[in-house]
């Protein structure tokens, strides 16, 4: 293929990933965590289509697209948590948040 | 010379990729974060296209960059001033440990990769200009893998049952 090989991509989605977790694990904001979580699966999807390309095989692009959709089905579920939070005057904070009961 | 433009291509995509990822990061307000990461996700759509991906670039800006976004916006949006996410607080040992787990995940990576450069990694397979376009994304998952199309589309029903579900106020607790 023209251009970088296939071991660059994976540099690149190891660093956003790394960039990733590092958010998750730091910012408090549970507004910031899913950002950063979206980045964490964006670094994953990277790496399988990265090696899709490599195999010329389409069956990693099709699991890209399944990570995809349920990125999309965990933004909707996470949003509502924390519209839910603010709702109840809950402080906007993960790691006030450790009991699941309401 | 066409292979120097998508090295070009290549590094800019990447480099605006990392940059935006490190603004969503670090940025105090959500906002701004949010932002940002519409730009990585279409940085990382540039580098799909250079993989032959490109109906997951499109789909990638269409879904991800429009539709999920905007909605992160709304929220952020909705709950103004409370969103603000400031750095301060936190236990050092915590915010140390974070950092080194992210940089082991990181030097991981890298020795693996290390280890298995030259062989497979510089070899790519030979594919057509059809590789990736929605015809046959489209029909591979309708053949190949239809049980994962159908546990997908259940997936995000759930989901958006259960987003209304979550965003629906029942009246005892309308004057919370």
């Amino acid at each position: 293929m023209a251009g970088p090989d296939v071991g660059w991509y994976l540099i690149v989605s190891a660093i956003l990933f790394g960039i990733g977790a590092l958010g998750v694990m730091l910012r408090r904001s549970p507004l910031v965590v899913l950002l950063s979580l979206e980045i964490m699966l964006n670094a994953a999807n990277l790496i399988l289509i990265a090696f899709s390309r490599q195999q010329g095989n389409l069956d990693g692009q099709i699991f890209a697209l399944a990570v995809m959709a349920v990125a999309a089905a965990e933004v909707a579920i996470g949003l509502g948590l924390i519209v839910a939070m603010a709702r109840r005057r809950l402080a906007l904070d993960v790691d006030q948040a450790d009991a699941l009961r309401g | 010379m066409g292979n120097v433009l998508v090295w070009v291509i290549w590094f800019v995509a990447a480099g605006a990729c990392l940059g935006t990822g490190v603004a969503v990061v670090s940025l105090t307000n959500p906002f701004y974060s949010a932002l940002a990461l519409i730009g990585n996700l279409a940085s990382l759509a540039v580098l799909f296209l250079l993989l032959s991906a490109e109906f997951l670039a499109a789909a990638q800006v269409l879904v991800y960059a429009g539709a999920v976004m905007v909605m992160f916006l709304f929220v952020v949006a909705y709950l103004g001033g409370r969103a603000d996410a400031p750095w301060a607080g936190g236990p050092p040992l915590l915010r140390a440990a974070a950092i080194v787990a992210a940089a082991a995940l990181l030097v991981e990576v890298v020795v693996v990769l290390g280890l298995a450069w030259g062989d497979e990694l510089t070899s790519p397979a030979d594919v057509s200009t059809s590789f990736g376009s929605p015809a046959e994304i489209g029909e591979i998952f309708l053949t190949d893998h239809l049980l994962a199309f159908e546990i997908t589309s259940i997936v995000l029903l759930v989901a958006a049952v259960g987003g209304v579900v979550l965003g629906t106020t029942r009246e005892k607790e309308e004057g919370a």
